[in-house]
């Protein structure tokens, strides 16, 4: 029999510890539901992801149950939109969006996500309609996500769509002023996007993967923290250690969730994410983990460090626990869904530029951040312009979610409630960048992309 | 199928008996206890069969979790792989 020890452990974990599987995430490809009537692809968009997810959430329960840990959430993500928005001899793709949001609803899962476009290095007719109308699409759906990759390693920077991001976050945020400027927090702009990435806002099924996959992203803050501070004094090379075994132990949950959920649901396995991602749930915080590290405040000196540490460390105990480590990997640093954040953005302990320097260590990007909703475009395409750098340079996937918070200053807080959380609105620099981002253009690609 | 029915809180009389019962009404036989009590806290785990069970794993997961909440504990029935695949390489 199993050591009792090694079972409470686990017991402890799932039952103090907020132990649990963020998201199994099944990725459907849409690439057969092409046409050029509008009205009869969303059909298809509907019928196809209704038909191949249809189980998607029983037999999701159906492991939990058995397995006594919690599944959070059940999600589907599709190809690129912009691909079907392509053939359709409309300029306006938004029902697509209306089908996915129906086809959500019916699933019984809270978000879908895929309905967006990859322009890192131009737009096709179907990328122009479909980024032009996502303030829409955002604004009229509830459950659909969405991405634009302006930007790869490879290819350099889209700084037009950059530019026209910009304008189109500040329309979100008008356009859902009555709901916290909710769209914004739909809507993500990316570099080095992944095709396999279970987790939402980002999530969609990569042109290069099959008709269907099962990816399942792993959670654990709260036993990351509680870990560390059993470990009690040790210095970081110990600490490090400490990170990766229970790394380990959480990645082997999310792996066992996968292969089941893939097997049950005869889908292919794809990857298991590796991300620590916190939920504003006292004890599921990545900023109290950089805390018990100690720091007396995440947003301190020393920040950027402690993060890089805990992101190595648990990217290198979870690569062992899984065949295939895919996704985003590594800790979130989502401000509002993240109760130590919130703190320390709300007593003005952490600044946004401490945020920007530490997405250079971590996955993903500046996410689930407020700021103030005056904020003109061109800033926020600088924003978005400034952290795609970091991940363009740094070979690295970063993205940028932020909320231009609709009538609210510095002092304010948009509160969206549930795993979205409660975002202080941040204070930014208030300098113009206008002429640069004017310019518009394409950043060349750096140097080091050239690797053949 | 095999799965661990953990139970844990404060030692009472007859938890062994109580738990053991309905695992009998329900078919399912134990294959290996470890009990423990560490200053007033009981803690049991049991390696059961629930290969001849004749309720659904849920079903007994719920009658579980119900039996614990009347004597003031936490009993839980989880498949065995869970803590295989964690806590072995």
């Amino acid at each position: 029999m199993i050591n009792s020890f090694d079972i409470l452990e686990t017991v402890k974990m799932i039952e103090e510890e907020h132990l649990d599987i963020r998201t199994v995430t099944m990725g459907i490809s849409l690439r057969d539901c092409s046409g050029s009537d509008i009205n009869r692809v969303s059909e298809r968009v509907y019928d196809k992801i209704t038909k191949t997810a249809e189980n998607l959430v029983s037999t999701a329960e159906q492991i939990a149950c058995e397995y006594g840990i919690p599944i959070v959430n059940k999600r589907v993500s599709v190809t690129p939109v912009s691909l079907l928005a392509d053939a359709c001899d409309t300029t306006d793709p938004t029902p697509l969006a209306h089908a996915l949001d129906r086809a959500a609803e019916t699933l019984g899962i809270n978000f879908i996500g895929g309905y967006g476009a990859l322009v890192h290095k131009g737009m096709t007719r179907g990328d122009a309609n479909l980024i032009n109308t996502l303030p829409e699409a955002l604004s009229e759906t509830e459950r659909v996500c969405s991405f634009v990759n302006v930007a790869t390693t490879r290819a350099g920077i889209n700084m037009d769509a950059v530019k026209t991001l910009g304008e189109l976050v500040c329309r979100m945020a008008y356009l859902t002023r009555d709901r916290e400027s909710v769209a914004c927090a739909k809507f993500v702009a990316f570099a080095n996007a992944t095709e396999d990435n279970p987790f939402m806002a980002g999530a969609f099924h990569g042109v290069g993967e099959g008709e269907a996959v099962i990816n399942v992203g792993v959670s654990g803050p709260g036993v990351v923290h509680k870990a560390i501070k059993r470990a009690g004094d040790v210095n970081l090379t110990e600490l490090a250690e400490v990170v990766k075994r229970t790394a380990f132990k959480i990645t082997r949950a999310g792996q066992l969730v996968a292969k089941t959920a893939a097997e049950r649901l005869n889908i292919p396995f794809g990857i298991v994410d590796l991300s620590l991602a916190p939920t504003p749930a006292i004890g599921d915080s990545v900023a109290h983990i950089l805390e018990e590290m100690g720091l007396s405040s995440v947003g301190s000196h020393g920040t950027t460090a402690a993060l890089a540490l805990l992101n190595d460390a648990v990217k290198k105990g979870g690569v062992m626990a899984s065949p295939h480590v895919g996704g985003l990997s590594g800790a979130f640093i989502p401000v509002s869904e993240d109760a130590g954040m919130i703190e320390a953005a709300s007593k003005g302990l952490l600044s946004f530029d401490k945020l920007e320097a530490m997405t250079a260590v971590c996955s993903v990007g500046l996410d689930m951040i407020a700021i103030p909703g005056d904020t003109p475009p061109e800033v926020i395409s600088a924003i978005i312009a400034d952290e795609i750098s970091i991940g363009v340079v740094n070979n690295k996937t970063t993205a940028v979610r932020v909320i231009p918070a609709y009538g609210k200053g510095v002092g304010d807080s948009v509160n969206y409630g549930g795993l979205l959380g409660e975002a202080p609105v941040m204070p930014i620099s208030t300098c113009s960048p206008l002429k640069f981002i004017s310019r518009g253009g394409r950043i060349p690609a750096p140097i080091h992309s050239q690797r053949n | 199928m095999r799965a661990v029915v953990t139970v844990i809180g404060k030692d009472a009389t007859g938890i062994i008996a109580a738990v053991s019962n309905v695992l009998k009404e329900r078919n399912i036989n134990i294959l290996d206890i470890n009990q423990s009590v560490l200053s007033d806290m009981f803690v049991m785990v049991m390696l059961v069969d629930i290969s001849g069970s004749n309720v659904d794993f849920s079903a007994l997961s719920d009658e579980l979790v119900k039996l614990g909440d009347g004597m003031g504990l936490k009993i839980l029935a989880m498949h065995e792989d869970i803590f295989n695949t964690m806590h072995r390489i």
